[in-house]
């Protein structure tokens, strides 16, 4: 009966989510200087009238707007996300061929950010105060205050260009088909190295000094002084009385900046032309295509929430007492 | 007030941001005065390395003199980050002071929008706004105050709720006062200081949101600024590193500085928060 509740809330929470940003979008078009039905089609430099009337009637665009917006939704929950005029191709296509290097970059960002954060925090917490605190606190600030384009083309700088060890840009190398199945995987573990890096940089600053924070107040806690009183080693206590506990907090901040990770993977995805939504958008910007654009902020916040769903779950692993719940 | 300065000043993080920053400023101050002309225009040969011709950080591919456009960028940056910072204090704390204040109706919608909008992916949504609303030094305060409200407003309306059970808001309340002037004489007054930290902090990421768009063409044409630069210097970086290394590092001193300063705040304006 209780987890029937959650999962109904949680579905609930998720149409509404959804309904929210689709509308935030049809405003949008509304909001835009000039024509909506101009926008819709994207604009192109020589209008088409005859795709303009056919943009027009699509959506209704001569109904009050509240039927507009029913024209809208119904679209949505249809998966018809318009037609892209300067690409010749629905949008949808567009996104979803794009979907999976995407997901490659975010989730790996993601677990690397979430792993190192970890380490580095409880590394640093445990010396509090000493050389090893110092430098690792010091790095997370300037990290956490570089902007990420910036830090991706250093990377590109230093690893690429003059130490010459990974590649500069791309998902794979030209001739990469030709290398067989692991050969392939090899060669795009190996163009992902550099851009995965600098999404997770940022992210894993963050989460290095909150989880620093966490372990030195989880360290002052009665049961961590039983614990030790107790004669337990200091490994057994970290593992068995610390680490869950401090990392609770990081697991929820994290969960919380999925959002900004994909935020971050349009910028990094532009650096390294990695050929993601991220690189879609940079292209889509440029040629203010605006059917893609509109269209790639929706897939993308449903993307955000599925991937908090997996936080969630995650949660759920780490700390028992959500699960009996 | 003189005790916060105080607590403020014996913290390394605030004397060194404060010094960090006031540097910035003095950029931004003295751009006119040191690079009277256009920071668009032809200074010399395109491609000069730093130090070559007379040119500090040396040219980009137009030609157009590197330590000039880091100074004039430093104007857009400062003014970017906190008008826009104002605009999201605003949204934020109106927010959020009606969710903590009001019935739990109203709460309710106004947690679940701000829950919403922390979830979507808000430099999308940024990217979003001021494409569509088209680039302008103000769609993109307007676009980046959007993206930046709801920590804001989360915020306010716990320490509003906190505030609003204390005695002496009681009291104004017995005392017959309308609910407009218990939230704004006694409620927000006793809730604002962890509000001005949060908000410091909202500055150097609106600094940061506006470098990206900035980077991604998506800046005020009309205006030089570091973000620009880094993007422009993006595609020659094999030949010229210097492009793009100078106004990238201008971007993060400014951070690194607003950063340590809201720290430093937090430390003298939250003293009950002991920190480790």
């Amino acid at each position: 009966m209780r987890t029937a509740r959650l999962v109904l809330t949680r579905l609930a929470g998720i149409v509404f989510a959804i309904l929210v940003i689709a509308v935030i979008n049809f405003c949008l078009v509304r909001a835009a200087p000039g024509d909506p039905a101009m926008v819709i089609a994207g604009q192109s430099g020589s209008t088409d009238e005859k795709f303009l009337a056919q943009v027009r009637a699509d959506y209704g665009l001569d109904q009050p707007y509240a039927v507009q917006l029913g024209t809208y939704l119904k679209k949505i929950v249809t998966l018809d996300l318009g037609y892209s005029f300067r690409q010749g191709r629905p949008v949808s296509d567009l996104i979803l061929e794009r979907l999976g290097p995407t997901l490659l970059l975010t989730l790996s960002a993601f677990f690397i950010s979430l792993i190192g954060g970890v380490v580095f925090g409880a590394l640093a917490g445990l010396r509090h105060g000493k050389i090893t605190d110092l430098g690792i606190s010091l790095a997370a600030l300037v990290l956490y205050a570089t902007p990420v384009f910036w830090l991706g083309l250093m990377l590109v700088l230093l690893f690429s260009i003059k130490l010459e060890w990974l590649p500069a840009f791309g998902y794979a190398d030209m001739r990469a088909k030709t290398f067989g199945t692991v050969g392939y995987a090899l060669d795009v573990l190996k163009h992902l190295i550099l851009p995965a890096l600098t999404l997770a940089a940022i992210y894993m600053a963050a989460y290095t000094r909150l989880m620093r924070a966490a372990l030195i107040e989880v360290a002052a806690e009665d049961h961590v002084k039983t614990a030790r009183a107790k004669g337990l080693s200091e490994s057994a206590i970290l593992r068995g009385h610390m680490l869950r506990n401090a990392s609770l907090p990081v697991i929820t901040f994290a969960g919380l900046q999925i959002g900004a990770l994909v935020g971050g993977a349009v910028v990094v995805e532009t650096v390294f032309s990695w050929p993601g939504l991220g690189r879609l958008t940079f292209d889509a910007v440029t040629a203010r295509d605006y059917p893609v654009l509109l269209g790639l902020f929706l897939v993308m916040s449903i993307l955000v929430i599925a991937v908090n769903l997996l936080t969630d779950l995650i949660h759920r692993l780490v700390d028992p007492r959500l699960a009996v719940r | 007030m003189n005790k916060t300065l105080k607590t403020f000043l014996s913290r390394p993080a605030g004397v060194v941001g404060l010094t960090l920053l006031a540097v910035v400023c003095l950029m931004a101050a003295l751009a006119p005065v040191i690079y009277p002309g256009s920071p668009w225009d032809m200074a010399g040969a395109p491609f000069m390395r730093p130090g070559q011709n007379h040119m500090l950080m040396g040219s980009d591919t137009m030609g157009r003199d590197i330590a000039s456009g880091v100074m004039h960028g430093a104007r857009v940056s400062l003014l970017i980050g906190i008008a826009s910072t104002l605009a999201a204090v605003l949204i934020g704390v109106t927010l959020g002071a009606i969710a903590g204040f009001s019935g739990p109706m109203v709460d309710l919608l106004i947690v679940r929008a701000t829950e919403v909008f922390q979830t979507i992916p808000n430099f999308v949504l940024a990217i979003l706004l001021v494409a569509i609303l088209t680039p302008s030094i103000w769609t993109v305060i307007l676009a980046i105050g959007i993206v930046s409200w709801p920590p804001l407003a989360r915020l306010t309306r716990a320490q509003v709720k906190s505030v609003a059970q204390r005695e002496f808001v009681q009291a104004a309340r017995c005392q017959g006062q309308s609910s407009m002037s218990v939230l704004l004489r006694h409620v927000l007054p006793n809730a604002i200081s962890p509000i001005i930290v949060t908000a410091s902090m909202t500055v150097a990421t609106a600094i940061l949101i506006e470098a990206a768009l900035s980077f991604m063409g998506l800046g005020d044409p009309n205006f030089m600024s570091w973000g620009y630069m880094v993007g422009a210097g993006r595609t020659v970086i094999r030949q010229a590193w210097w492009m793009s290394v100078f106004p990238g590092f201008a971007i993060l001193i400014t951070v690194v500085a607003i950063n340590l300063v809201g720290e430093a705040l937090n430390d003298a304006l939250n003293p009950r928060i002991s920190r480790a």
